[in-house]
C-alpha cells in the first residue's frame, strides 16, 4: 500500500540510515572530538553534531540534550570539557554530565551552550528517538504518547517499523493509536479509516480526542464523519464517567479530612458532652509539629512523618490533658461555660503559635512517597497524597473503634459516656477516664493536623476554618456515635465536592451549611440517634 | 420630688438578680455624659479644659452601638439561656441595610461618577442596580429594612429551631454555622453587596456630611438616647407576664412547658426583639464607623460579644452595657500599646471570667455588697 509520497519518505529515511551507516564506526575517541566540537559549534553547526552523536548510540547523549535544552549545558572554557549547572536552594552546583561527579569549580569559567529553536525541535525528536529505540517498556510508552501531539512522517515511519518488533502489549498499543491516528486523518481507503478511527474510540487520550472531535464534522454525511461523531460520543460518555469518579474521589478525600477533624470532637462531645472550641487548635499544633519535626530532620523528609504522627498525638493530647485538669473539670454540667473558656483558649493558642512561629503561613514538604499522582487512565488522575490520607483516616477510624470497644480504657469510657454516676458507682474513676478521654480527642485532632499539613500550609488559622465543619459533622452523625460521624463525614465531602462545579466552592459550603440546619430540624439527633437508656 | 428618690432608692437597691437592677441610673449617668461630651465638642475651643475631641465622640458613640449589641445578647442568654453565637449576623446585616443608604448617597461623588451605581458595580461592569437596592435611597425605608430583614431572619431561624427543640450547645453551634454561612455568601462579589471590601466612601447622611463634628455628635446622642430607651423598655418586658416567663423557660424549660406554656413562641418573640436590638446597633454603627463589610459577620465577632456580656453580668442589662464599655475600652487602649498582647487578654478573659465569675462583674459586686450588709444570710443559688 506504499503511495508515492510515503515512497520519498522512505527514500529519505533510508538516504539517513545510509548516512549514518557510513559514520556508525564512531569510537569512544571521536565522541570525546565530537563533545569538543559541540563547545565551538555555530548555532547551525549543533543540529549535524548533534545527530553523529545520536547515531553513535551514546548512552549520555538522552541526558546531554535534556540538560541543552534546559539550558543547563555548559562548558569550561579552558579545557573544552562539558559541564552542568544546577541550582538547588540558589547554590549553584556543577557537575559533570559524562560521569556524573560533582565538581568544585569557578562557574566564572564556564560558559554556556546555545540553544535556538531549531535545536530544540530535533531535541525533541531525538529524545523521543532514542527513548524509543533503548528505554525500557514505561520509557518506551511516555515517548509514544509525548509523540501524539507532534506527530511528523519521519517519526511515523519509524514507529510503524519499531511496532513490528516492540515486545510490551502497552506500548504495543500506543504505537497502534500513533499509526490509526494517521490512517483516520489522511488514509485514501474509507474502510480503513472507519476501522482506524473505531480503534481510535477505545482510547481517552485527549490528542486523540482532540483529533475524532476534529473529524467529527457535523456536515460530514460520509461514514468517516458518522463514525468519528459516533466514536467522539462514546468516549465523551466514557469521559463524563471518569470526571464522576474523580469528583467522588475529592468528595472521599474531603470526607477523610473532614472524618479526622471531626472524629476527635465526636469523642470529647460524645462522651463529655463537652464543647471543645479549642479542638481547632489542637489540628493545628499536630501541623506544626509534623512542622518542627521536619525542621529537626532536615535530611529525612520520608520519615520524619512517622515520627511527626506519635509525636503530633502526644503532644496535642498533653495539651488536651492540661486543658481538662485545669479549665473542663470545674465547668462540668455547664455546657455553655465550657464554650466559652475554650474558645479562650483556642485564642490563646493561636497568639501563642503567631508569636512563636510567626504569623506567616508555613510550608510542609511532602514526602517523595506521597506524592505523585496514580494514573489510572489518561482522564483520571488520582493524587496520592490524598489517596494516603483516605486510607490513614479510616486507619484512625477503625484503630479507635477497636480502641472504643475492646480495650478496658474504651469500656470505662462508654460507661461514663451512658451513666456517669453509675460508673463512678461502680468504682471507675471518672476524673481520670475524663482526662484521658479528651487526651484522646485531642490528640487524634493533632493526627489530623499531621494529614492536613500534606494538603495545605500550616498557619495560626489553620484550625478555625475546620472547626465549623467538625461540629456540624459531629452534629449531622449524632453525637456519642462514631458511625455517624464516617457517614457524615463522606456525605458532606462528597455532597460539597458535587455541588461545587455547579455551584462554585463558596455556595456549596453555603448549601451544605443551610442543609444542615434544615436536617437538624428534622432530626435534632442526627442521623444515628442514640436509643434506648444512653439517649438520657 | 420624693416619689423620684423613692424610685430612684428602690432602683439602687434592688437585688441583682431581679430583672434590669440599676437601669435608671445608669440612664440618669449616660444622659449627663452625653449632654457633658456633646456640649464639650460643639461648644468649648480646642485646648479648652472642656473640650471633648470629634475623635472621643465617635469612638463613644461606637462603644455605646457596642453596648447596644451586648444588651440584645444579654435578653436572650441572660433572661432566657438561649447563647447565641450569631449575633453579629443581626448586627451586620443591619449595618449592610444603613451601608446601602448611605452608598445612594454618595450619588455621583463616587470615584467612577457615575450617578446611578456604587463604585464597586461599576467595577463589576454591571448596567443596573439589583432590584433589592430598589428604595434605599430612603433613608426611613433603608432603616426599615435594616431592622426587618435580620428580625425575619430571627424569626425564620428562632421558630424553625425552637420548634424543634434544638437547645443548649446545639443551638449555640447553628447559630455560628448561621453567621458563618452569610459571611461566606457576603464576600461573594455577585451578591451585589461590595464583595470582600463591603461598602464605604460614604459621604453624608439626609444631606449633612458625615464628617462634621455636629452630625458626628447629633449621631452619638442618637445612640446614646436610642441605649437608654432600649434599656428601659428591656427593662419593662423583662418585669412584665411575658418577662417572667422568660425567666421560668431558662430555669426550667420543661416544667414551664407542662405548665402550659407555648415555650417556643415566647422564645420566638424574644430572640426577634434581639435580633432587631443588634441591627439597630449595626444601623447606628455603621455611620460613625465609616465602613461595613463582611468580616462584621466573623463568628469571633459573636463570641466576643458574648465575653463582654459574660464579664459584665448576664441577665442584668446594664452589667452587658457596662462589660461591652469596660472590655472596648481595655480594647483600645491595649491594642494601641501591646498590640500583640490583646488576644492573649481576651482569651485569658474567657477563661478567667467563666472559671471564677460566672455572674460577671456585677453580679460580683452585689454578691460583695450583700455579703458585708447581711453576713448572716445565706444567699441561694439564683441562677445557673
Amino acid at each position: 500500500m506504499f503511495r508515492i509520497a510515503q515512497l520519498t519518505k522512505f527514500f529519505t529515511l533510508l538516504s539517513a540510515l545510509l548516512f549514518s551507516l557510513s559514520i556508525g564506526s564512531v569510537h569512544a575517541e571521536s565522541r570525546t572530538d565530537l563533545y569538543e566540537q559541540l563547545t565551538g559549534a555555530k548555532l547551525s553547526e549543533v543540529v549535524p553534531i548533534l545527530k553523529q552523536l545520536e547515531d553513535s548510540r551514546d548512552e549520555n547523549f538522552l541526558s546531554l540534550i535534556q540538560e541543552m535544552v534546559d539550558g543547563n549545558l555548559y562548558y569550561d572554557k579552558t579545557t573544552l570539557a562539558l559541564r552542568v549547572i544546577n541550582k538547588v536552594d540558589g547554590v549553584k552546583i556543577v557537575t559533570d554530565p559524562l560521569t556524573g561527579a560533582t565538581l568544585e569549580v569557578e562557574t566564572g569559567n564556564l560558559k554556556k551552550i546555545r540553544v535556538n529553536n531549531s535545536v530544540r525541535v530535533y531535541i525533541r525528536g531525538a529524545s523521543a528517538r532514542v527513548q524509543l529505540t533503548q528505554g525500557n517498556a514505561k520509557q518506551r510508552f511516555g515517548a509514544v504518547r509525548d509523540l501524539f501531539a507532534k506527530m511528523d512522517a519521519d517519526t511515523l515511519q519509524l514507529i510503524t517499523e519499531l511496532r513490528v518488533t516492540e515486545s510490551s502489549k502497552k506500548v504495543q498499543g500506543a504505537m497502534d493509536l500513533v499509526i490509526a491516528m494517521d490512517q483516520a486523518k489522511q488514509d485514501a481507503d474509507p474502510e480503513l479509516r472507519v476501522a482506524a478511527i473505531n480503534l481510535l474510540a477505545t482510547s481517552l487520550e485527549p490528542d486523540v480526542r482532540n483529533l475524532l472531535t476534529a473529524l467529527a464534522d457535523p456536515a460530514d454525511e460520509t461514514i468517516v464523519g458518522i463514525s468519528a461523531r459516533a466514536a467522539v460520543e462514546g468516549i465523551e460518555g466514557k469521559v463524563a464517567f471518569y470526571n464522576k469518579v474523580d469528583t467522588l474521589f475529592f468528595g472521599l478525600s474531603l470526607g477523610s479530612v473532614l472524618l479526622l477533624a471531626a472524629i476527635g470532637l465526636a469523642i470529647t462531645f460524645g462522651v463529655m458532652g463537652v464543647i471543645n472550641m479549642a479542638h481547632g487548635e489542637m489540628i493545628m499544633l499536630g501541623a506544626y509539629t509534623t512542622y518542627v519535626i521536619q525542621l529537626l530532620l532536615p535530611n529525612a523528609i520520608d520519615i520524619s512523618i512517622w515520627v511527626a504522627i506519635p509525636a503530633a498525638f502526644l503532644v496535642s493530647g498533653a495539651m488536651g490533658v492540661l486543658i481538662e485538669r485545669t479549665v473542663i473539670r470545674f465547668l462540668h454540667g455547664r455546657p455553655l461555660e465550657t464554650l466559652l473558656a475554650t474558645f479562650g483558649i483556642s485564642l490563646i493558642l493561636q497568639q501563642l503559635v503567631r508569636t512563636i512561629f510567626s504569623p506567616l503561613n508555613r510550608q510542609v514538604n511532602t514526602p517523595s512517597w506521597m506524592s505523585g499522582q496514580l494514573e489510572i487512565n489518561p482522564v483520571l488522575f488520582l493524587t496520592l497524597n490524598r489517596f494516603y490520607i483516605f486510607v490513614f483516616a479510616l486507619l484512625v477510624f477503625v484503630s479507635l473503634v477497636v480502641l472504643l470497644n475492646k480495650t478496658n480504657l474504651g469500656l470505662h469510657v462508654r460507661a461514663v459516656s451512658q451513666n456517669r454516676n453509675m460508673a463512678r458507682a461502680m468504682g471507675i474513676k471518672t476524673a481520670k477516664v475524663d482526662a484521658l478521654t479528651f487526651g484522646l480527642g485531642s490528640g487524634i485532632a493533632g493526627i489530623a493536623g499531621v494529614a492536613l499539613s500534606q494538603l495545605t500550609n500550616v498557619g495560626p488559622n489553620l484550625g478555625q476554618s475546620y472547626i465549623i465543619d467538625s461540629f456540624m459533622v459531629v452534629v449531622f452523625g449524632g453525637v456519642g456515635n462514631l458511625l455517624g460521624t464516617l457517614v457524615a463525614a463522606f456525605t458532606l465531602g462528597i455532597a460539597n465536592k458535587i455541588f461545587e462545579p455547579i455551584t462554585g466552592a463558596v455556595l456549596a459550603s453555603i448549601l451544605v451549611l443551610v442543609f444542615i440546619i434544615l436536617f437538624i430540624q428534622k432530626r435534632p439527633q442526627g442521623l444515628f440517634p442514640q436509643r434506648g437508656r444512653a439517649a438520657e | 420630688m420624693t416619689t423620684l428618690t423613692a424610685l430612684l432608692q428602690h432602683q439602687i437597691f434592688k437585688r441583682s438578680s431581679e430583672p434590669g437592677a440599676a437601669v435608671m441610673p445608669f440612664v440618669v449617668l449616660l444622659f449627663g455624659v452625653t449632654l457633658f461630651a456633646s456640649v464639650g465638642n460643639l461648644w468649648f475651643a480646642e485646648g479648652s479644659l472642656f473640650y471633648v475631641s470629634t475623635y472621643t465622640i465617635t469612638l463613644l458613640g461606637k462603644y455605646l452601638c457596642y453596648a447596644l449589641l451586648a444588651l440584645a445578647v444579654d435578653v436572650v442568654w441572660g433572661y432566657c439561656g438561649i447563647l447565641s453565637l450569631g449575633h453579629a449576623a443581626f448586627f451586620a446585616l443591619g449595618g449592610y441595610g444603613m451601608g446601602m443608604y448611605l452608598m445612594r448617597q454618595i450619588g455621583d461623588r463616587g470615584v467612577y461618577g457615575n450617578p446611578l451605581l456604587p463604585d464597586f458595580m461599576v467595577f463589576l461592569s454591571w448596567d443596573k442596580l439589583p432590584w433589592y437596592w430598589t428604595g434605599f435611597d430612603n433613608l426611613a425605608f433603608a432603616v426599615l429594612m435594616a431592622l426587618s430583614v435580620p428580625a425575619l431572619l430571627a424569626f425564620v431561624f428562632g421558630w424553625l429551631a425552637f420548634r424543634s427543640r434544638v437547645t443548649g450547645v446545639y443551638l449555640s453551634i447553628m447559630t455560628q454555622a448561621l453567621t458563618y454561612a452569610l459571611m461566606l455568601s457576603f464576600f461573594r462579589n455577585e451578591m451585589g453587596f461590595g464583595g470582600n471590601n463591603g461598602l464605604t466612601d460614604f459621604k453624608d447622611i439626609l444631606g449633612f456630611s458625615l464628617q462634621s463634628d455636629t452630625t458626628r455628635v447629633f449621631l452619638f446622642a442618637t445612640t446614646a438616647a436610642l441605649l437608654a430607651i432600649i434599656l428601659v423598655v428591656s427593662q419593662a418586658i423583662m418585669n412584665s407576664r411575658f418577662g417572667k416567663v422568660i425567666l421560668a423557660v431558662r430555669d426550667s424549660e420543661g416544667r414551664a412547658r407542662f405548665l402550659g406554656y407555648r415555650t417556643e413562641r415566647y422564645k420566638v418573640w424574644l430572640f426577634v426583639y434581639s435580633a432587631i436590638i443588634a441591627a439597630l446597633a449595626g444601623v447606628l454603627y455603621v455611620p460613625q464607623v465609616g465602613i461595613i463589610n463582611p468580616g462584621e459577620f466573623t463568628p469571633i465577632n459573636s463570641i466576643e460579644v458574648v465575653i463582654w456580656v459574660a464579664i459584665g453580668g448576664r441577665g442584668t442589662l446594664i452589667g452587658a452595657v457596662l462589660g461591652a464599655l469596660l472590655v472596648n475600652y481595655a480594647k483600645t487602649r491595649l491594642t494601641a500599646i501591646f498590640p500583640e498582647a490583646w488576644l492573649f487578654a481576651l482569651g485569658a478573659l474567657f477563661v478567667l471570667v467563666t472559671l471564677f465569675l460566672p455572674k460577671g462583674l456585677f453580679g460580683f459586686f452585689a454578691d460583695m455588697r450583700a455579703r458585708f450588709a447581711r453576713p448572716s444570710v445565706v444567699n441561694p443559688e439564683e441562677t445557673r
